[in-house]
């Protein structure tokens, strides 16, 4: 075995040592940063480029030369709409479902996910028995792949799943969860929520553990009531890790996809159809492929994005700056 | 270096070279694969029989899902990365990339044997090349679960029966025996095209350009939404999921909680094997509407691409499968329906097929004859799939009540006229 390294070290140092004898010890650095330098090239910078150009062309051609220029055609066809509060009134009204759903599954997911890591993390705080098995019971559903929890979930909750089953024995009407669209959106909440909660009370519970203990000794000393405790000691300074809690579920709500897309498809209709499933669709799924409708798309997300983004960069950095 | 390490670097080098050498020299062909019964499995025993008559040839088989013949396929004919040759659906979609085989086969022998299925693969009107051949005929069309009629005590509606008749009969049926679902049809596009061109939809206007919503094809939609609100119609099916994802109704079926179930003649094989003898099944084929009682046909090709490097050996080998002898024993096998007429004509000896599959086979075969004219130039219009999906996204979103049926058809028209503005008509 060390031979064959050997081997293959020999063969590697002839070309290195030719190059650092014609370029110098000052340029070769250079020469060892360019693989990553081509990999984040081809596979970052690139694709960027790529999508401004592709959303500032239309036709549903792949190659670049087949495609023509149309300026910003493409963000005024997601724009248009007579009455933008009412989708059906937009020429791509299922954009701007979306958009809503989006919306209010980021507002709705972002407010449950932080409320119950919250309260979460702060039982697991405490001295509760059992305390270790509890806080990998509430990690372990973050490990999971978004298409194993969609599935687990889909069987649960489908026409002959678990729970109409469960309903069924106690004397319930079955209902079909997944065909209904509120409760098929409820769900698909639900669902983000349980699968990524835990993730966050793991977080949650560091800001905590950080607290000093002494300020609660010094609170307990002045006889506070635990309501007060709360409020006066442990939110104030779990603050700026809640902020950093809720931008993160903020950016994770937005690019939600894979499970919910799993779970329902988008479906029923476009009720649980999000602003990513809308671009996939658009660009990949359906016929003709409206690459420069997607890409414009993509872009207008990735607007927001990075707002959220630098949001979070600079709470993180006036966290650090203490 | 000393010597030992000389001789493990003279041997690295070598290896790395042998690799190189091998990679280059490779001369496969290479054939994406996606089917729902054994038909991989069958053209992959062919193949192997031609690779042994020509030593030279030798195929590689990549089977994946149907969904990445549909939406990988394209991109990667597009980028020019395809493979050599696949089993496709999408004639229109993809004809500009099918490789012409008529310098290299005898176009006579295909033009006769071919000639019905031939213009799908085709650009255009002027277009006479052959770019492949249909590996089997699909045809869509109902199954009905014939016990429950029996247990039931309702007669199955004759062969002139209307929609609206089987669906009274299906409800009634479902009633008697508590079965969930009184009928039941894939979602697709193409599924629900052919009752609406049987109820009069025209697709076409009369210079040729695509219309898809009329007023026949209107009224068949908001039929069909009702079913699906009352009951009718299995909702699950169609509004179980978003977007325009194919979902079918067999396993429903199979499970006996279904009285009739819309599909298609590319089920027998599945059916079969899943029912065995738990109960009676038939083939009704389509019912009728005041202009026709017409399915849609279909079915998988099996072309070439104009980018292989190989273009004589994938001709050959595509002419290989057409022949008489060939084509009998996959359609045999695969328990298809031919589309070569010499093979229809002389008729398939079905290896070991039960009864069952023999009578339903005959039933599909009994049923070409009533497919409408329209149905073959819908199938074969390049914008078709563009047109299914259009139908079952906007379709859904009235059968859950996102828009009303006259809202959806509305934007079904405007779709219609975006998409054929972006693709080309």
């Amino acid at each position: 075995m060390t031979a064959v390294l050997n081997a293959i070290m020999n063969i590697i140092e002839i070309p290195m040592r030719f190059a650092q004898r014609r370029l110098g010890l000052r340029r070769i650095a250079w020469v060892f940063l360019l693989p990553n330098l081509i990999l984040f090239g081809i596979f970052a910078f690139l694709p960027v480029i790529l999508n401004v150009i592709y959303a500032l062309t239309g036709t549903d051609q792949v190659m670049l030369n087949d495609r023509t220029f149309v300026g910003f055609d493409n963000f005024i066809t997601l724009a248009t709409c007579t009455n933008h509060l009412d989708p059906n009134t937009c020429t791509q009204d299922l954009f701007w479902r979306a958009i809503y759903n989006s919306l209010w599954f980021v507002t709705l997911q972002v407010g449950f996910m932080v409320g119950l890591s919250l309260v979460t993390a702060i039982v697991l705080n405490g001295k509760i028995r059992a305390r270790g098995f509890f806080r990998s019971v509430f990690f372990f559903p973050v490990l999971l792949s978004p298409v194993v929890v969609a599935l687990i979930w889909k069987w649960i909750l489908q026409r002959e799943g678990l729970l109409n089953a469960g309903m069924d024995a106690f004397g319930l009407t079955p209902y079909n969860w997944l065909l209904d669209r509120n409760w098929a959106f409820i769900w698909s909440i639900f669902l983000s929520v349980w699968a990524h909660m835990g993730f966050y009370t793991l977080i949650l519970l560091a800001g905590l553990q950080a607290i000093p203990r002494d300020v609660y000794d010094a609170a307990l000393m002045d006889a506070a009531t635990p309501f007060r405790t709360f409020r006066r000691i442990t939110l104030p300074l779990l603050m700026p890790t809640m902020i950093v809690v809720l931008l993160l579920a903020l950016i994770k709500g937005v690019q939600t996809f894979d499970e919910v897309y799993a779970f329902t498809g988008g479906g029923p209709g476009s009720a649980t159809t999000f602003i990513i499933q809308y671009i996939y669709e658009t660009g990949f799924a359906g016929t003709p492929r409206l690459f420069g409708l997607a890409a414009a798309a993509s872009i207008l997300l990735a607007i927001v994005l990075i707002g959220l983004t630098l949001i979070q960069l600079s709470v993180t950095r006036n966290k650090a700056d203490g | 270096m000393d010597k030992r390490n000389l001789k493990w670097t003279g041997a690295a080098l070598a290896s790395v070279i042998a690799l190189w050498a091998g990679s280059a020299a490779a001369d496969d062909i290479r054939f994406m694969c996606a089917a729902d019964g054994n038909e991989c499995a069958t053209l992959e025993a062919l193949f192997a029989r031609y690779e042994k008559d020509n030593p030279g040839t030798h195929v590689v088989i990549d089977v994946v899902g149907y969904k990445a013949i549909l939406e990988n396929l394209p991109v990667q004919l597009a980028g020019g990365t395809g493979p050599d040759m696949a089993l496709v659906t999408d004639f229109g979609g993809l004809a500009k990339y099918f490789l012409d085989l008529t310098p290299y086969v005898d176009a006579n022998y295909w033009n006769t044997n071919f000639g019905n299925t031939l213009r799908w693969s085709r650009t255009g009107p002027d277009d006479k090349g052959i770019y492949g051949m249909n590996i089997q005929l699909t045809i869509t069309g109902a199954y009905i679960n014939k016990t429950l009629f029996e247990q039931a005590g309702v007669a199955v509606p004759g062969e002139k029966a209307t929609w609206d008749e089987w669906a009274e009969a299906s409800r009634q049926v479902a009633k008697a025996t508590g079965v969930p679902f009184p009928m039941a049809m894939d979602r697709s596009g193409h599924r629900i095209a052919g009752p609406a061109i049987s109820n009069g939809a025209k697709i076409f206007d009369d210079a040729g350009n695509p219309i898809l919503v009329d007023a026949p094809f209107a009224d068949f939609m908001g039929k069909f939404v009702n079913w699906n609100k009352d009951g009718t119609m299995a909702k699950d099916v169609w509004a179980g999921i978003g977007g325009t994802s194919y979902q079918d109704a067999a396993q429903e079926f199979i499970n006996a909680q279904l009285v009739f179930y819309y599909s298609g003649s590319w089920q027998v094989q599945r059916l079969d094997k899943a029912i065995g003898d738990s109960f009676d099944w038939e083939v009704v084929g389509s019912p009728c509407g005041p202009a026709a009682c017409s399915g849609m046909p279909g079915g998988s090709g099996l072309v070439g691409f104009k980018q292989t490097k190989n273009p004589e050996a994938v001709a050959k080998l595509i002419n290989y499968i057409a022949q008489k002898d060939n084509y009998a024993e996959f359609i045999g096998k695969t328990r298809n329906v031919p589309a070569h007429e010499g093979v229809a004509k002389e008729g398939v000896a079905y290896t070991d097929a039960s009864q069952n599959v023999a009578k339903a086979l005959k039933g599909w075969n009994a049923q070409i004859a009533k497919l409408s004219p329209i149905a073959y130039s819908y199938q074969g219009y390049k914008n078709s799939r563009t047109m299914y999906n259009i139908t079952v996204q906007r379709v859904t979103q009235a059968i859950v009540g996102e828009m009303s049926i006259d809202e959806a058809m509305e934007k079904a028209k405007q779709d219609v006229e975006a998409a054929i503005q972006s693709a080309g008509k």
